[in-house]
């Protein structure tokens, strides 16, 4: 007999929902056919609360708090889309083109990047905050993929990708602040790192154009963000793409 | 008796090219049979397409601004073109990020500066042959240190994205501007790259 | 000077720097070895280095300076008003020596709680009213209570000794002065919650601090004073960002110094998963006075909700530096008038002026000197958009423009950004670009816009503590010198 998880019930911009117990605001939100922005969080990954986009506003919560990561609660009441988390949103964003050198002209995801939907989703129409123009480089030292670090915007994706799905730990997150960047390895030339399995799932996951695959040129890549949901799926509920 | 009808004054248009490929031009160019509608709507008094009028006049109503502000010319057109103009559009990446012609701000913190670097690299690094700096005061224009978008220089009223804006985009926009209408908003109108 | 019987002379860090070796050695050569005695902080740093002449009748003698030259008054404010609870040992003892502390009753309060059930002792932290010394100020006895209250025997005591606010130096006085007063501290904590596994997790730029941490663990376990609790240190690697809970577990564990989103909080679940206590240095140190002397006797210090005493390093633009533990609820007027001796005078003889006191280093903001009656508790602080924080104190004197001073902490918590969340990250890089124009002079009217709105942005969004307060000393400048950002916007009258 299968057990049956408890259910508490919210509300989410004045909809009513019913959720298990165990979810997050963010499935809440989801499964009631609502959205908000993400970017960190990818789903068969744990969350990590990192972009801030997905923030929400709890009544009678003094503070926003991000969907992803927190749990629903009987009788919360959510809302996803106030002038300030609007307001907020696209402050975010505008810091996410300003941090790094997204040139979407000739970007292999442009047009399949999540950067790019959210800026249009949020309505940025121009960049308040100056461009840093930090000076990044290119790894292009494995066989099959390359790491433009302009584009990266720090996700970790990628990390929690290759460490909790594919097992290897290829990736980290090396420095800090503004200095911060995807290292793989003992922060070594990614070609050079032989726990790195070549499997590409990091290429998969992630939402810019940072990791692609070498034959993509602009606007070519196709990331393949579902595949970590599928292998999570497939290996804890056994759950396979062809059943 | 009746007054006899003068037409109200059409709407003073033009469009600049600054640092840019001309794409978002040729982008305007594709609204092809509407161009005429266009025409008969506004007075074009300056614009690299559609005149020949080498100083950027007085009085202009609409201003749209392809490109980036990268080297002294540009600079001056720009705080021209603000003085001189009602209404300035942001017109495209370039000119709304700084885009392409952007990128050599990557070398702006490092030894010998972007403008040197972008200039080594074009003109001696990678000349075949004959290499040597262009150097003709007057004529060519210095390069400023760092590309900038337009706003970063001039104030700006509206923002149209896009490398290029689709002709679509820019018959919507420039529409509701002569019907005297902000321009339309929202996802629709955008898109990078 | 002759009648002295022994001398303490201060052996920490500061003093050190300012030539304690020298002084010691010249007070040896004159008294004897057997008459000098290292000690910890004598708290006006300022005037180091500093030693302290025990007179047969009690009298006590303080001396500055290298070759002790400048008589220093141990009746001034500075030290009368004074109330050392949590320093009550630091300058008394030698740091380096168990038998010296235990002569001098460490370990006695940890001796009495084993008689007691673990409750009661938390009953007891209850009733004094403490409150979290890392700038937090959440109820201690609650936060006990709550880990104690977790199902399961492997549970965790943390120290959090990663004191990194600029200004601040209460918590190294602590460990450099009275080490086993916080090992006391953690194993009452540890009896309390149900641990027997402890970690404190240091700074690497203490590294006098870990090294009498080191000597003073390794006595108190060879001498079996802690009772089978067993310590260990960790040392950190330079990040501010250490100091937040969530990061200094995952340092401890091996991982990177970065937070995480709360809950679960790490009373539920902290190191490697288990229920962990985490108190600051100076939080485990009030705690063998307050088991000694009773919860109550604690509780009827300080105020209504700030009870107790508090450390505070006294620095900036103020005549005498140093260490200061008074009473909660003193006026921020007392401490930097009465015993700081206010701005000393400019070298062209005119007084110097207050004009605010930063608390709370980069989280926190400042008190303008119209309010300098304001009492130290964590309510009033809070109410004028500072902190009481850890305990750092700045004083700044009419020559520190505010849009600088605001830049200098942004600077700081944009250096100090583990880089995990957005905001904080690049947020903070922005904010330190705008500040800049207002410190040149060049700004405009939508940069200060656009200041208040990224401030919001920033806090609001924010994932750990450091990047929601990074934009308090902007935010609190703005409150009380809004003038000063006006007077920066270009074309402004100067």
């Amino acid at each position: 007999m299968t057990q049956v998880l408890p259910s508490v019930s919210l509300q989410i911009n004045g909809q009513p929902c019913t959720v298990a117990a165990d979810a997050t605001v963010l499935q809440a939100i989801r499964s009631a056919g609502l959205h908000v922005p993400t970017l960190c969080h990818l789903d068969g990954l744990t969350p990590v609360g990192a972009c801030r986009l997905c923030l929400v506003a709890l009544e009678g919560h003094p503070k926003l708090e991000p969907a992803c990561v927190t749990t629903v609660a009987e009788g919360m009441v959510v809302h996803t889309h106030t002038p300030e988390l609007e307001g907020y949103r696209r402050m975010a964003v505008e810091l996410f083109f300003a941090e790094g050198n997204h040139v979407c002209a000739f970007c292999v995801a442009n047009g399949a990047c999540e950067l790019q939907d959210v800026a249009v989703e949020v309505g940025m129409d121009h960049s308040r905050f100056p461009y840093q123009y930090p000076h990044r480089h290119v790894d292009a030292s494995h066989a099959l993929f390359g790491l433009d670090h302009h584009r990266c915007i720090l996700c970790t994706r990628c990390v929690r990708m290759c460490d909790e799905i594919e097992g290897a730990h290829v990736w980290d997150v090396g420095y800090r602040g503004s200095a911060c960047s995807i290292i793989a390895g003992l922060d070594q030339p990614w070609g050079e790192v032989e726990a790195c399995t070549s499997c590409g799932k990091c290429v998969d996951a992630c939402p810019t154009g940072a990791l692609f695959r070498k034959q993509d040129a602009t606007a070519e890549k196709q990331p393949h963000p579902e595949r970590a949901q599928q292998l999570a799926a497939a290996r804890t509920d056994h759950r396979w793409r062809n059943q | 008796m009746t007054t006899p009808q003068v037409p109200p004054p059409k709407l003073r248009f033009a469009t600049v090219w600054l640092a840019g490929c001309s794409g978002c031009h040729m982008s305007f160019l594709d609204l092809d049979e509407w161009l005429f509608e266009l025409a008969a709507a506004v007075e074009i008094v300056y614009s690299p397409v559609a005149s020949d009028i080498k100083v950027f006049p007085e009085g202009v109503d609409l201003c749209l601004v392809e490109g980036a502000v990268a080297n002294a010319d540009n600079l001056e057109l720009a705080l021209q073109l603000r003085a001189r103009s009602k209404v300035v559009v942001s017109f495209g990446d370039c000119a709304v990020s700084a885009n392409v012609p952007g990128l050599r701000n990557l070398w702006a913190g490092v030894a010998g500066g972007s403008r040197q670097s972008v200039l080594e690299r074009g003109y001696v690094e990678l000349a075949d042959r004959g290499a040597q700096h262009p150097h003709a005061p007057g004529i060519v224009p210095e390069l400023l240190e760092r590309v900038l978008p337009l706003h970063e220089v001039i104030a700006v009223d509206h923002f149209l994205p896009g490398c290029p804006p689709s002709a679509e985009r820019i018959r919507a926009f420039l529409e509701a501007l002569l019907r005297g209408e902000p321009p339309p908003e929202g996802q629709a109108m955008l898109s990078f790259g | 000077m002759k009648a002295a019987i022994s001398w303490r002379c201060c052996d920490a860090t500061s003093c050190r720097a300012a030539g304690a070796a020298a002084l010691r050695q010249r007070l040896v050569a004159q008294h004897g070895v057997e008459r000098v005695k290292s000690v910890g902080c004598l708290r006006l740093c300022g005037q180091g280095p500093l030693a302290a002449a025990d007179h047969e009748d009690g009298r006590v003698e303080l001396f500055g300076g290298v070759a002790a030259e400048r008589q220093l008054d141990p009746e001034h404010p500075f030290f009368t008003l004074q109330r050392s609870v949590v320093l009550e040992r630091c300058g008394l003892v030698d740091p380096g020596c168990l038998d010296d502390a235990l002569a001098q009753g460490a370990y006695t309060a940890l001796a009495a709680c084993r008689q007691l059930a673990p409750k009661a002792v938390v009953e007891e932290l209850e009733r004094s009213g403490l409150r979290g010394r890392g700038g937090a100020g959440y109820p201690t006895g609650r936060k006990w209570q709550l880990v104690a209250a977790q199902p399961g025997s492997s549970k965790v005591v943390v120290c959090n000794a990663d004191e990194g606010d600029p200004g601040a130096f209460m918590d190294r006085a602590v460990l450099e002065g009275d080490p086993h007063r916080l090992l006391e501290g953690m194993a009452i904590a540890a009896h309390a919650v149900g641990a027997s596994e402890g970690f404190i997790y240091v700074r690497a730029e203490y590294p006098l601090a870990i090294e009498r941490l080191r000597r003073a663990i390794a006595a108190a376990e060879t001498r079996g004073v802690l009772a089978g609790f067993a310590i260990q240190l960790r040392i950190g690697a330079g990040a501010y960002v250490c100091g937040e809970e969530t990061a200094l577990l995952h340092s401890i564990e091996g991982g990177r110094g970065t937070p995480r989103p709360r809950p679960p909080y790490p009373a539920v679940s902290g190191l490697w998963g288990l229920p962990t206590l985490i108190n600051n240095v100076e939080t485990f140190a009030a705690v063998p006075a307050i088991l000694r002397q009773g919860g109550a006797w604690y509780g009827a210090m300080g105020t209504a909700t700030s009870k107790g005493t508090k450390v505070f390093a006294l620095s900036g633009a103020i005549t005498h530096t140093g260490l200061i533990e008074v009473e909660m609820g003193t006026s921020l007027r007392t401490i930097v008038e009465t015993m700081g001796g206010g701005v000393p005078a400019n070298p062209n003889g005119s007084l110097g002026v207050v004009k605010a006191v930063q608390t709370g280093g980069p989280s926190g903001g400042c008190v303008p000197a119209a309010l300098l009656d304001t009492p130290v508790d964590y309510e009033s602080l809070q109410a004028l958009g500072s902190i009481m924080g850890s305990g750092g104190m700045v004083v700044i004197d009419e020559s520190l423009a505010m849009p600088e001073l605001a830049r200098y902490f942004m600077g700081f918590c944009a250096a100090e950004s583990c880089g995990k969340c957005l905001p904080c990250r690049a947020g903070t890089v922005q904010l330190e670009q705008l500040l800049d124009r207002f410190v040149e002079r060049r700004a405009t009217g939508a940069d200060l816009v656009q200041l208040e709105q990224l401030c919001g942005m920033v806090k609001a969004t924010s994932l750990c503590g450091l990047g929601q307060s990074a934009p308090n000393p902007v935010l609190s400048t703005l409150r009380f010198f809004r003038a000063e950002y006006e007077a920066a916007i270009a074309g402004a009258a100067p």
